[in-house]
């Protein structure tokens, strides 16, 4: 279809050289950091990994708001809907697999070691 | 397990002794398929019929002949399916008392798992991706999807993995391991022939396709609507579409992850589902029906919408509760999500996930109850038509309810217990698939194929197929319940208990009433269009509708509205017809389309040879073949000139034309 028979543009947010700066920035410290804590192991290998998937997580904010200019009005709320939607799909699938193939121990007849633990 | 001495570097494992010339029953539908084939592609050339097909269909980005299209392959595919059901069901029919039947083992269990692939992935989606494409940019005022290429390249990848799964028939073979394949039955030590490499490679490939045409529909319903078509003002059909493609876009990548998964395992020697290494073949079964429960409602939820319009159509009466039936579908797309494991109850989860999974699975019945209450209060004293959709209709309200019930049964989990893997089981997603999806795409193809094509389906032939599809469904199912009741397991190839053959003898007889029902159709199918003329619509709007598609004429132009029609009300082109709506006749302006392109087919060709390399370890045909996937995408973006406009002329001769026929009905 020609672009002429488009409307896909309105309410799309466009970022600015900055914005892309920005974005640009906070990703390469957001990397560095991460990098750094495991190549120099100032902590321990618990608050490491803690700090890592932290890290982790706010570098998938940076590059939704910077780089996929997602907010709340782009393409008329569409994008956020479809972001919550998909936060909901991915918690209940990892949640409820993690769940699911935990509680596959309980039928399971105890172990000799776990023996001496049953009343 | 084939050491790397007998893979050929030139043609990987594939060997003569991949042709089953040993088996005569393949030699001889081989024969049979190898002969039509030659017959019809000969009448082809002689009709010289390859370029208007080239031209007018393969290469068509016309959202209307990929519906279409959709609905060929879907049918034909039908064919096979059901061949493979005629098989399966004389084989357990004669199976007794020491027989042996007729198919060997290694043969009998390809057919069961060759049955249940084709009829989901290559029978059901093509019918409801079929209906989708033709249908909603129609009832939503557009002129095409939001993506035509794309849609054209979704088609064929579908195409491609039909390919591959016919062609698993005659050279190799296909899975031995049941529609899912769990390991470790799938895993390379227990299957190390090509079986379950088609199995991955056809859905690998058919999955491309299916996800993309999912977010082509999904960004056309909510970018290309008429002016005033608020999402409240959408009709049920399109909003079960939509539902139905945030479905597939969901979770058609978590099936694609688990054959990655399952393809590593068993080209890589990797241990994602083995026992060994810390790999669990139950995350697999976790896994796959995360992406397979919702897929059942992907197949159910559009012919709900189907339903729904028929229904309100051919009581003569606004659809019953619409509000309540929106908000019955997205409750059902969001709780689709939350039921996964009642399919594996007996799985070993303890006691609390059990109930979990089993109340939300009874909770799902809710709306799906009060989409039932709604058709029937649609029904209450309007002025019903039983013509054909609604005669579907009707039956499916009647064999779904039974299904849906059979389903809760299973949904208490020490009643699955007792049932799971049982010929009950079958028999409830059968008549669930059967009696929601088949009867569906029924009703939608008799509802809709005056809209396709000018004309109506022939009511005769009709009833027959009708009558011989609903009577044939209950005598071939019925007695599978009481024989899953009894513990009769599935996919079993002979038997010892000789009680048992009666009910299989019934079934069988189901199955060939079936056949006749299917007969029927392809007769009414053949009868219409030799009647078309007796049969011809030029009103655009044969069963008095509703919705926007039938505001068009039948068969709709190529840019299916002179004028975007401006949607004031639900039920859009009743209000306007109440309103007394005049066609415009004049003030027509040219308008862009998209071109046609050959792209999608020679993409779709070359990853169906990509798939092809690969389940024979035909290594350097794999990387050439990706290369040329890669090369031609890329091409194709610096193909700039994707549009023609149709000029203002075409159009107002075109719908001068129209205004000549309807004056001549008058």
């Amino acid at each position: 279809m020609s672009d002429e028979a488009h409307h896909a543009t309105d309410g799309a947010a466009h970022g600015t050289l900055r914005d892309y700066l920005i974005g640009f920035g906070l990703s390469v410290v957001l990397t560095a950091i991460p990098f750094w804590l495991v190549m120099e192991r100032p902590l321990a290998a618990g608050p490491t990994s803690v700090l890592i998937v932290g890290f982790a997580v706010v570098q998938i904010l940076v590059h939704m708001v910077y780089f996929l200019h997602m907010n709340g009005r782009s393409e008329g709320g569409w994008t956020m809907i479809a972001l919550i939607f998909t936060l909901v799909v991915v918690a209940i699938a990892m949640t409820g697999s993690l769940w699911v193939m935990y509680h596959l121990n309980a039928n399971m007849m105890p172990m000799p070691h776990e023996l001496r633990s049953v009343p | 397990m084939t050491t790397p001495s007998d893979v050929s570097p030139i043609l990987g494992k594939l060997t003569l002794a991949a042709l089953p010339l040993d088996q005569p029953i393949l030699v001889v539908t081989f024969a049979v398929v190898a002969a039509g084939g030659v017959a019809l592609l000969a009448l082809l050339t002689w009709f010289r019929l390859w370029g208007y097909l080239w031209k007018e269909w393969f290469t068509s980005v016309d959202h209307k002949k990929i519906g279409i299209m959709y609905l060929v392959l879907g049918t034909v595919m039908l064919l096979r399916g059901f061949a493979d059901a005629i098989m399966m069901r004389l084989q357990q029919a004669i199976a007794f008392n020491g027989s042996e039947g007729y198919l060997p083992p290694h043969h009998y269990d390809q057919i069961f798992t060759a049955h249940g692939v084709i009829m989901i992935f290559f029978v059901a989606m093509p019918f409801v991706t079929g209906f989708m494409n033709f249908v909603v940019p129609l009832q939503i005022g557009a002129r095409d999807v939001a993506f035509p290429f794309l849609n054209n390249f979704s088609f064929w990848m579908t195409v491609g993995g039909v390919i591959l799964v016919m062609m698993s028939l005659f050279v190799g073979e296909f899975a031995k391991t049941g529609w899912l394949a769990y390991p470790p039955l799938s895993g390379i030590t227990y299957s190390p022939d090509v079986g379950v490499d088609y199995w991955i490679w056809a859905l690998q490939v058919a999955g491309v396709g299916t996800t993309l045409s999912g977010i082509n529909l999904i960004v056309t319903i909510i970018k290309l609507r008429a002016p005033g078509m608020s999402l409240m003002k959408m009709p049920v059909f399109t909003w079960t579409a939509l539902c139905t493609n945030v479905l597939i876009v969901a979770t058609f990548p978590v099936l694609t992850a688990v054959l990655a998964l399952q393809g590593l395992d068993r080209y890589l020697g990797m241990n994602f589902f083995t026992s060994d290494l810390g790999g669990s073949a139950m995350m697999y079964v976790n896994l796959i029906w995360i992406w397979g429960h919702p897929e059942v409602y992907i197949l159910i939820l559009p012919l709900f919408g189907v339903f729904s319009e028929v229904a309100s159509t051919f009581s003569g009466k606004r659809l019953f509760g619409y509000t309540s039936m929106v908000y019955a579908t997205v409750c059902i797309t969001i709780l689709s999500y939350l039921v996964w494991l009642h399919h594996f109850f007996t799985m070993g989860s303890g006691a609390s996930v059990n109930s979990f999974f089993g109340i939300t699975t009874m909770v799902i019945s809710i709306p799906t109850g009060a989409k039932l209450f709604n058709w029937l209060f649609t029904m209450y004293r309007g002025r019903i038509r039983f013509e054909l959709p609604m005669m579907w209709t009707v039956a499916f309200m009647l064999t779904f309810v039974v299904g849906g019930m059979t389903g809760v049964l299973l949904a208490v989990p020490p009643a699955d217990f007792v049932l799971h893997n049982s010929l009950f089981l079958v028999a409830h997603f059968h008549n669930v698939i059967i009696g929601g999806v088949l009867f569906g795409s029924f009703a939608a193809i008799n509802f809709w194929f005056p809209k396709a094509f000018g004309f109506k389906l022939d009511p005769f032939w009709g009833k027959i197929s009708f009558w011989c599809w609903v009577v044939g469904f209950w005598l071939a199912f019925m007695p599978l319940y009481i024989l899953g009741l009894m513990g009769v397991t599935r996919r079993m190839r002979v038997f010892d208990d000789p009680s048992l053959q009666i009910f299989f003898i019934t079934a069988g007889v189901g199955v060939a009433v079936i056949a006749c029902g299917i007969a029927a159709m392809l007769i009414q199918f053949a009868v219409s269009i030799l009647h078309r003329e007796r049969l011809r619509d030029v009103t655009g709007d044969p069963w008095d509708g509703r919705t926007l598609e039938w505001a068009t004429s039948s068969p709709p132009p190529e840019y299916n509205f002179a004028f975007t029609p401006v949607v004031h009300d639900l039920d859009a082109w009743y209000d306007m017809k109440r309103r007394g709506y005049q066609r415009p006749l004049s003030g027509f302006r040219s308008i862009p389309m998209p071109r046609n392109t050959g792209a999608g087919v020679v993409l779709a060709a070359l990853s169906t040879i990509c798939g092809f390399a690969l389940i024979w370890h035909i290594w350097w045909l794999v990387g050439l073949s990706f290369i040329a996937v890669i090369v031609t995408a890329i091409v194709h973006t610096f193909d700039y000139d994707r549009s023609h406009r149709i000029p203002a002329e075409t159009i107002a001769d075109t719908e001068a034309l129209r205004t000549q026929a309807l004056a001549a009905a008058e």
